[in-house]
């Protein structure tokens, strides 16, 4: 089956206050990807600020892509076409609150 | 040679039933193209087969099985796809399925016109780039991109399930609207309207009902379509230019379709539930009897906004007041609208201003609407009344 990958788009700066909720409820969309069978792999990142770029052996401070939102998180399903990855990521979409950009893996 | 009708007319279904049959879009449309190549050269000298339709699905899927013979991955497919191959029956739904790929909320709406009316109007390329007044290599392009998502993201090729239709619904009927809105009104060009797409539009509205009987808003669509095209011939004069309904000549209304579009409301409205695309048909079928009941119309706009809010309905609706209550009321009402980039909203300032004897603020929004429009007709119309004012 296909892989999609979920990239979770977030702004930069202190996380919401309701960030627990948050976080519990996306643990909940998370079990139920495992319980359909579909999950491969989730986690959030640090903030981009502490991200480091490396240009064949040159090191220098991140992050790549200046903004004012960069990429927060991930997730990795495999599910059988587009429209099922669409609902799995409108799912968690609803519960983290941001926009998700949602590719198929080659 | 009734080749080109067949093409038109059967395009559409032989490559939605061999993409069932493969998997491939790119294939289908290759094989299908191929048979039609074949048939081009067969017909003319051995007559046409007794079922055209057939003919050209059973050639493509030779082709597409010879195809796959040649690659090693279609190899390992072949076993699973020729028991399929077999059967001879096609179901009408495959071409629906096909319209929801090609409608599908993740290609743009630029791209789902295009796929709706290469895969399943039978359009060629140049045909539509020449609609859509863009050049042949961009609309390739974009073809080439559309097709090239659906591939690599994995775009469905299904009807699909009952809880997610109605929002997909009107995605596919989005794209069938836009097409017949630029038939119906051209936003560039010499012409009002560019009847082919009009026509294109219909067709394929009358397929979707078809093929979606108890979709009410599919019926409302169709029947919209039929009562606003049934107006054509008498919206524009010798000339090309433009006659407002108020001074139309209704004996060149088209009354076949008056009488089907008014029958397909009178459908909606057994069937009641009412949507966005049901409620104008109902609008057109008052703006197609004999004088318009205006306030008729102000209450159907009303329920129109009640179901899908928004800036241009509720300029429509302003229109209608304007003629139940007089142009001040209306102003007042247009006045209001976040439309400032939108060329109908200053055409109906300027008419609304003129009628209140604001020569001054008329001219210029006349000249806002003249600035906005890229289409000839409308801009001449504009000009003699922004001249009338200025006398």
């Amino acid at each position: 089956m296909p892989k999609y990958l979920f990239s979770i788009e977030q702004p930069d700066g202190p996380p919401p206050g309701n960030i627990g909720q948050i976080m519990h409820d996306v643990g909940e969309v998370e079990d139920a990807m495992r319980e359909a069978g579909i999950w491969l792999f989730s986690g959030g990142l640090t903030p981009a600020d502490s991200a480091t770029v490396v240009r064949g052996t040159l090191i220098t401070d991140g992050p790549y892509v200046e903004g004012k939102e960069h990429l927060g998180g991930i997730t990795v399903v495999d599910v059988p076409d587009l429209d099922e990855a669409l609902r799995w990521a409108t799912r968690l979409g609803t519960v983290i609150g941001l926009p998700i950009e949602v590719r198929a893996f080659q | 040679m009734r080749l080109d009708a067949i093409y038109r007319a059967e395009y559409g279904r032989a490559v939605s039933v061999i993409t069932r049959d493969f998997g491939d879009l790119d294939l289908a449309e290759d094989v299908v193209q191929d048979a039609f190549t074949a048939a081009a050269r067969r017909w003319p000298v051995h007559g046409l087969p007794p079922s055209p339709a057939g003919w050209i699905i059973t050639a493509a899927r030779n082709r597409a099985i010879d195809r796959l013979r040649r690659e090693k991955t279609g190899r390992a497919l072949l076993p699973q796809l020729i028991p399929l191959a077999a059967t001879p029956e096609f179901p009408a739904d495959d071409r629906l399925r096909l319209i929801f790929t090609c409608c599908h909320p993740a290609l743009g709406m630029p791209a789902r016109v295009a796929l709706t009316l290469r895969l399943i109007g039978g359009l060629t390329t140049p045909e539509i780039a020449r609609a859509f007044l863009v050049p042949e290599a961009t609309m390739a392009q974009r073809l080439v991109r559309a097709k090239a998502k659906i591939r690599e993201a994995r775009l469905p090729y299904r009807v699909p399930d009952a809880d997610e239709l109605p929002g997909r619904l009107d995605a596919v009927l989005a794209a069938v609207y836009l097409i017949f809105n630029e038939g119906h009104s051209a936003t560039t060009g010499d012409a009002l309207t560019r009847d082919d797409l009009a026509t294109e539009a219909i067709r394929l509205g009358r397929l979707l009902v078809r093929l979606l009987p108890h979709a009410p808003e599919a019926t409302g669509l169709l029947a919209l379509m039929l009562l606003a095209e049934a107006r054509r011939p008498a919206r524009t004069g010798p000339d090309g230019e433009i006659v407002l309904l108020a001074d139309q000549d209704r004996t060149r209304w088209d009354p076949a379709l008056i009488a089907e579009g008014q029958e397909l409301v009178r459908a909606c409205l057994r069937a009641g539930r009412p949507g966005p695309y049901q409620i104008q048909a109902a609008i057109n079928a008052v703006h197609c009897t004999g004088t318009t009941d205006w306030p008729q119309v102000v209450a159907l706009y009303d329920q129109l906004l009640i179901v899908a809010p928004g800036p241009v309905a509720s300029l429509n609706r302003a229109v209608a007041v304007a003629e139940v209550s007089g142009p001040s009321a209306a102003l007042e009402l247009v006045d209001a609208l976040p439309l400032h980039d939108y060329q109908l909203f200053h055409a109906v300032r300027a008419d609304l201003l003129r009628r209140l004897g604001r020569d001054d603020e008329a001219v210029t929004a006349y000249d806002e609407a003249i600035a906005r429009t890229g289409n000839g007709p409308t801009a001449s119309f504009l000009r003699r009344r922004r001249e009338t004012v200025r006398r």
